[in-house]
């Protein structure tokens, strides 16, 4: 059973698909498998994801490509009766087997479908996770809240209010500053779980045209129910199918000539 | 004949309201009625009188003091219990057996609960009859309230607050001290509110452990009167339904206000929710 | 990249240490607070049933005849309280049978009949009755309701179980009618519709498909409301009367177990103030029993 699985993920993530980059692995996923108690989600999951790239991972609901996204950062770790097995090993270190899950989340920031400021002022929202882990001085944090806002292309539409509460902008605002409260953090990676979804068109784009620019900095994970904002803002793609990786390749490749009739049936809409 | 049967009952139900809410209006009435002569100033700021005439600020210091150490000690132990069961516990027989020794605490009368006060605070701990005895009974008495009013704060605030806050890196108790207690606070200081009713409304506990001195307490080891004690003994022991009526008027004004805050702070709450 | 949280992520390892230290060490002493309501329990049940059974353990004397015995005579070494029992038993189903129907019915008025702007108005006023200090129902129990008694029925003393009875209801109304309008309120509106659709008048549908619908939420209100009148205590004794005797009338004066705790708590010793205790016992096994029956109640509901 198992070794009939790992053949057949394997085929699909062929060394073929890495061959047409240079650059390097970031995150290293290997046989990855997660129970909900005694119901697995995923099932042997391997992807290398690409430094400085967006990985989009798309697939129908219950897939399990959230539930994936959220192993990057363990956040699968608040559910009661979750079991991980295999290996995720980010810049040469096993997540699962490090105790330090604070110091994983600092590296690997994360955007949420909804956007889930808290009720304090702007400012504070962006300062928070630098507050947490130490940082005081006025100077530095209004340094670096300038720059966060600054690199997630809101700071000219809310530098007036800094002090307001937060929960006053609108969605679309509200994720921009979501986005900066986690490049506040200087991550390396930024995992965004459908952060569109609840998004406007106009906002949306924002969004997207923001998503393009961080890549110059920051590795991005994106889950996305939105084939076109995948095939627009990815350069690698996996699809997800019953907790499986069916596809995983360049982005054009996905949409253009997959391998697999499944992808092929999903990115022209015949279920999902 | 449906009709008549109809119209029957719908008679039943408009007299049975009428009969309720006129019991009521007469009981706040006639508190009003016999105590509103006793009012004044001398009256609620002035010192108590053996002899008569004198005040109730005694019985209104007590009470101020019951509140006030019952509760700076049942807060903060009821906040973090509400804590741990809505944030940290895995359900379980752990989780089960609290949530079951806290409704039983909540059912048992007060009577009982002074019987334990007379004999654990008052003889054991040898505290004597004290005003310190009365609000170490009252903990107990309120410390379900406030883990009840709590635990229902903390499910008001969205699930998406804690991962924000975990997903950028913070511990579990930086989430809770800047993140999850600040948006329950509306609903946890309500609770506080109704727990000050709790304390402020009870007499037969306070009878057994802080006893029934009409004097100013000297300190919390003295033993002396609450208002409702107070209100108590003076129609028992006098017969003078007038001044029970009177700091009867103090009563239920503190009440209302007390209920006034707790609607409003709610509503605050509701609002605060987005 | 030279940002400050890099500065701070040098020796971050070292920092999140005691984070992950701190974390273990308020997780304990959360568990150690939600305890101490458990910790609480056992104290109050030890303590009570401790001094309560010392008496029937070591000192010889026969549970059978504390509860059945009719004679409460302490300096005789006479300990009976069945006398007490019945009268908590009488007071209390007197005090259900006005109380519930009263409150009831002005639960569904509040709920069904009155005009939402009435309604607005009496509910969270009923509601604050629910809180005012229950000496005050005693005082005005004894100021209006004792002599009214003892005018009109020709009593030597108004102090009765008629009018503990009596006290008993109008403090439990409250509590009645805003469970049971909670529990009518929380009707869904569509069993209203189906049923008068079908032609059922609205008093037909309030009494057919309603009150049987929120039967648990009604149940569970005259479970809490027996609970309060069991265990009331200080306006109970300023209306009750106290002679220690069996009632077989409504109009004898009668002493019910709180009142007899009470009264006698502030100078019992030795084996009178055990014999409180075990009064407090048999208190506590009827506030468990309603604790056990809310339970079923509420599982029922569900």
């Amino acid at each position: 059973m198992t070794t009939i699985l790992e053949e057949t993920t394997y085929a699909h993530t062929a060394p073929t698909a890495m061959a047409h980059t240079t650059k390097a692995t970031k995150i290293n996923v290997n046989n990855l498998n997660l129970f909900y108690g005694e119901k697995q989600a995923l099932f042997d999951v391997c992807l290398n994801i690409q430094e400085k790239e967006v990985t989009a991972l798309i697939g129908p609901s219950g897939c399990g490509k959230s539930t994936f996204l959220r192993t990057l950062n363990r956040m699968n770790d608040l559910i009661d009766g979750v079991k991980v097995s295999g290996e995720i090993v980010v810049d040469g270190e096993n997540i699962y087997t490090s105790q330090d899950v604070i110091k994983l989340r600092t590296r690997v920031g994360m955007v949420f479908q909804k956007p889930n400021l808290f009720p304090m002022s702007i400012y504070d929202n962006v300062a928070y996770g630098p507050r947490m882990q130490g940082v005081k001085n006025k100077k530095v944090l209004d340094a670096l809240v300038e720059e966060s806002l600054r690199g997630a292309a809101i700071w000219d539409e809310v530098k007036d209010r800094l002090k307001t509460s937060a929960l006053g902008l609108s969605g679309g605002q509200q994720q921009r500053v979501c986005i900066a409260r986690a490049i506040a953090m200087k991550p390396d990676v930024i995992l965004m779980d459908e952060p569109t979804s609840a998004l406007d068109p106009i906002s949306t784009l924002k969004v997207e045209e923001l998503i393009s620019q961080l890549k110059e900095d920051y590795t991005i994970v994106i889950v996305t129910h939105n084939m076109q904002q995948a095939a627009r803002i990815s350069d690698k793609t996996a699809f997800f199918l019953n907790g499986e990786v069916i596809e995983y390749d360049e982005t054009d490749i996905i949409f253009q000539t997959p391998n697999d009739a499944r992808t092929e049936d999903y990115i022209t809409g015949r279920f999902g | 004949m449906r009709q008549t049967k109809d119209a029957l009952l719908r008679g039943l139900l408009w007299a049975s309201a009428a009969v309720s809410v006129g019991i009521l209006v007469l009981i706040v009435g006639f508190i009003f009625y016999k105590g509103i002569g006793y009012i004044s100033f001398d009256f609620i700021f002035g010192d108590y009188s053996p002899t008569g005439g004198g005040g109730i600020l005694p019985m209104i210091v007590t009470t101020i003091y019951t509140i006030a150490i019952s509760l700076i000690i049942a807060t903060p132990l009821g906040i973090l219990a509400a804590v741990y069961l809505q944030e940290y516990a895995k359900q379980g027989r752990l989780v089960n057996m609290i949530r079951f020794a806290t409704e039983s605490l909540t059912g048992i009368p007060s009577i009982i609960y002074g019987l334990f006060g007379a004999v654990f605070f008052v003889a054991t701990l040898k505290l004597g009859m004290s005003i310190i005895a009365a609000s170490l009974t009252l903990t107990i008495i309120v410390l379900p309230v406030i883990i009840r009013t709590t635990e229902e704060a903390l499910k008001t605030v969205p699930a998406a607050y804690r991962e924000g806050s975990l997903a950028l890196g913070t511990t579990k108790l930086q989430t809770l001290y800047k993140v999850i207690l600040p948006s329950a606070m509306p609903g946890i200081l309500s609770g506080i509110i109704l727990s000050i009713g709790r304390i402020v409304g009870e007499s037969a506990a306070i009878f057994l452990t802080a006893g029934t001195v009409a004097a100013m307490p000297d300190s919390i080891f003295s033993s002396a009167r609450t208002l409702t004690v107070h209100s108590y003994l003076v129609t028992q022991e006098s017969g003078d339904i007038g001044l029970a009526a009177a700091v009867g008027i103090v009563l239920i004004v503190l009440i209302f206000a007390i209920n006034m805050t707790a609607t409003f702070i709610s509503k605050k709450l509701n609002k605060a929710d987005f | 990249m030279t940002s400050p949280v890099d500065t701070t992520k040098t020796d971050i390892t070292k920092a999140n240490k005691r984070k992950y230290a701190m974390e273990k060490v308020s997780s304990k002493i959360f568990l150690i607070c939600a305890l101490l309501s458990v910790f609480s329990l056992v104290l109050i049940v030890g303590f009570v049933f401790y001094k309560g059974a010392t008496p029937f353990v070591a000192g010889g004397y026969s549970f059978i005849d504390f509860i059945f015995g009719s004679d409460w005579v302490p300096s005789e070494d006479k300990f009976g309280i069945w006398p007490m029992i019945v009268a908590s038993l009488y007071a209390t189903v007197g005090a259900l049978i006005i109380g519930v129907p009263i409150g009831l019915f002005t639960a569904i008025f509040l709920a069904e009949i009155a005009p939402k702007s009435v309604a607005r108005i009496l509910s969270p006023a009923i509601q604050l009755l629910a809180g005012i200090p229950s000496v005050l129902y005693g005082v005005f129990g004894l100021a209006i309701i004792v002599p009214f008694l003892q005018n009109n029925l020709g009593l030597a003393r108004g102090q009765s179980l008629i009018a503990v009875i009596i006290v008993l209801a109008i403090m439990m109304l409250p509590t009645i009618v805003t469970v049971c309008e909670t529990a009518i309120r929380a009707v869904p509106k569509t069993y209203r519709e189906g049923s008068l659709a079908l032609g059922a008048s609205q008093i037909g549908t309030i009494f057919k498909v309603i009150v049987p619908a929120a039967k648990s939420g009604i149940l569970a209100a005259i479970v809490l409301g027996l609970g309060r009148a069991i265990g009331e205590t200080m306006a109970v004794i300023l209306v009750a009367g106290n002679a220690l005797i069996i009632p077989t009338s409504l109009t004898d004066s009668v002493r019910p177990l709180t009142t007899n705790i009470a009264l006698e708590m502030g100078y019992a010793a030795g084996t009178h103030q055990e014999m409180l205790f075990a009064t407090g016992i048999v208190l506590f096994s009827f506030i468990l029993i309603l604790n056990f029956v809310l339970a079923k109640i509420a599982k029922g509901g569900q």
